[in-house]
């Protein structure tokens, strides 16, 4: 990350650097040394801090696939992440369900959530989509307030973690651990292959250029609601990880702050590429988990943050090494 | 020119508009427009700026919904009709700016029109590789309309000219019954608009074509029909000849170029 934000210059040219001849080798190290870190990491790292990293990484990517892929801003993403930690949640401890199942539980019901929000809200564009998606999520807020088996401020307490398949006990810290990195890079190979598919394609074309697309014959809100719901799945499998994690599902997860702290990690980390949410994400939690126990604020240490971001490096910190010189010599595309 | 006028009544009629008015806030647009485009013509529409052209194609497109009147495509009433869905049914247009997808490729830009009739539109799971055997239909368009050479080139890179050609390529990679081009020569230089002129003449051989057009020596020499619109009316419907010697357009119009 050091050559980040070293040539701002690189970026304004046209004249792409040539690639290095073995670039596409460099790529593949670079993704196995991430891969080999993450499955080291919790000899040094705590892991209950690492698999909160993971959860909140996968629920920016998720989003990212709203706003970096097709050009929607949701601000009502909580309402798919902290209902799926309740519906998770619900199914392990009152239901009895094996964690695959619970998760799964979770996801559909986000999907459920996302289908209905997104079937209203995509009745309008831009600033009035966001809008309503907040107005939605906050009255699933209060939905999560009042109702009974959300138990309101205490949330859904001791949420046994139980056996995978109903074989492989995960109260063993370890186990979870390489379980939620399992789920983390099979959602993250999801939106991989979601974004680079014939149904990305036609996104793209959406975002790039929304008139052309229905002149060619595309019910783009048809296509825009296939990727809400995508991501609302996606943003459920995160929460309802978190659940099983912390064994605790509760209201800060629907929060607004909630929705609006995903959509901060993915513009720090840099909207449409894959890794951008993720050092967003890890960025945020890093700062929160490190700033909790000192007196000072943390949410004016992240608002800094961002606003040095925002001002200094505009793509994202990822979205600008992508742009950089060295990250074109390596093939990384900053507008993909 | 080989295509000879056909006379009026001979060829189909396959795209209508039956008194089409459009009011925005109280300003009427369009007003009393009847057109009848026919199959394997070439229809101009013409007028100076501002005389609700453009207007007149979003209408026809259903990008506006029409205040009065009825259209219709190949004997179906679409008035109601959402944008997509009468391109499905065959209508297609393109826009007066141009209209690519910047950041996609030649190859890319054609392959997205033939992904919806070929099926691969929806495939969230499919690898990109997919779309591979839609290549030989997209190369062989890229071909028939020059642009063999920049098939890997991002759309944003061409030079304006061949933007609108690669709009005409995706246009046609839809097959559609109906081709409304707006502006299809605006900002051209002498080459290009003679090239372009030739492809909507092939292209017209086996389908309607509607074109706003402000080059009345394109028009004279490709257009079957012309219609003149004037502060949202037609004043003069006929071939070039007539209606260049009507005194209303070339008042209204032509003013010293007729």
């Amino acid at each position: 990350m050091a050559h980040a934000h070293s040539n701002p210059e690189a970026t304004a040219g046209t004249d792409a650097p040539a690639p290095h001849p073995q670039a596409a080798r460099i790529r593949i190290a670079i993704v196995l040394a991430l891969l080999m870190l993450a499955l080291i990491a919790p000899l040094g790292v705590y892991p209950i801090f690492l698999m909160k990293l993971l959860c909140f990484a996968l629920f920016a990517a998720a989003f990212n696939l709203l706003l970096g892929y097709t050009g929607l801003l949701s601000f009502g993403h909580a309402a798919f992440f902290g209902g799926s930690a309740y519906f998770t949640a619900h199914a392990a401890k009152v239901w009895g369900f094996t964690p695959e199942l619970a998760i799964l539980t979770g996801v559909i019901g986000a999907a459920g959530l996302g289908l209905v929000i997104g079937l209203i809200a995509l009745r309008r564009q831009g600033i009035y989509f966001t809008m309503i998606t907040l107005a939605l999520a906050q009255m699933f807020y209060f939905f999560c307030l009042q109702a009974g088996f959300t138990h309101g401020e205490d949330g859904i307490q001791s949420v046994p973690r139980g056996h995978l398949f109903g074989l492989i006990d995960l109260s063993h810290t370890l186990t979870m651990y390489y379980f939620v990195l399992a789920v983390f890079l099979i959602g993250i190979l999801v939106i991989w292959r979601f974004v680079n598919s014939p149904f990305g394609m036609i996104l793209k074309s959406i975002r790039e250029n929304e008139n052309r697309a229905i002149s060619l014959g595309y019910s783009v809100t048809r296509y825009k609601l296939g990727a809400f719901v995508m991501s609302a799945a996606l943003a459920g499998l995160a929460g309802g990880m978190k659940a099983l994690v912390f064994q605790f599902a509760t209201l800060t997860d629907v929060t607004w702050q909630m929705s609006g702290e995903v959509v901060l990690m993915t513009l720090l980390g840099g909207i449409g590429t894959l890794l951008g949410p993720v050092f967003g994400a890890g960025l945020i939690v890093t700062l929160q988990n490190y700033l909790a126990t000192s007196n000072f604020p943390v949410t004016i240490i992240t608002g800094l943050v961002f606003m040095v971001c925002v001002l200094l490096f505009r793509r994202g910190l990822v979205g600008e090494f992508y742009a950089s010189r060295l990250g074109r010599r390596l093939g990384f595309n900053p507008e993909n | 020119m080989t295509n000879t006028v056909s006379p009026s009544g001979e060829a189909r009629i396959v795209l209508s508009a039956r008194d089409l008015g459009k009011d925005f806030a109280g300003f009427t647009a369009v007003n009393n427009v009847n057109l009848d485009v026919r199959h394997a013509q070439i229809h101009a529409l013409i007028g100076p700026n501002g005389a609700g052209k453009t207007t007149v194609f979003n209408l026809l497109t259903k990008f506006h919904q029409p205040t009065r009147g009825k259209i219709t495509l190949l004997g179906n009433d679409i008035t109601q009709m959402k944008p997509d869905r009468v391109a499905r049914m065959g209508l297609v247009r393109s826009f007066q700016i141009s209209a690519v997808f910047p950041h996609l490729t030649v190859l890319e830009n054609v392959r997205v029109a033939l992904q919806r009739p070929n099926n691969l539109a929806t495939q969230f799971w499919l690898p990109l590789k997919a779309l591979d055997r839609l290549n030989g239909r997209a190369e062989a368009l890229i071909d028939d309309l020059g642009l063999t050479r920049y098939r890997d080139s991002r759309a944003a890179d061409l030079s304006y000219g061949r933007k609108r050609v690669l709009e005409i390529a995706t246009t046609l990679a839809l097959e559609p019954e109906v081709l409304l081009l707006d502006e299809p020569m605006a900002g051209m230089g002498h080459e290009d608009v003679h090239m372009v002129a030739g492809i909507i003449r092939d292209v017209a051989q086996s389908r309607a074509v509607l074109m706003v057009e402000h080059n009345l020596s394109v028009v004279a020499d490709i257009c079957h029909q012309v219609t003149v619109l004037q502060r949202g009316e037609i004043i003069a419907q006929g071939d070039y000849a007539t209606v260049s010697q009507d005194a209303r357009v070339r008042t209204a119009y032509m003013g010293t170029e007729g």
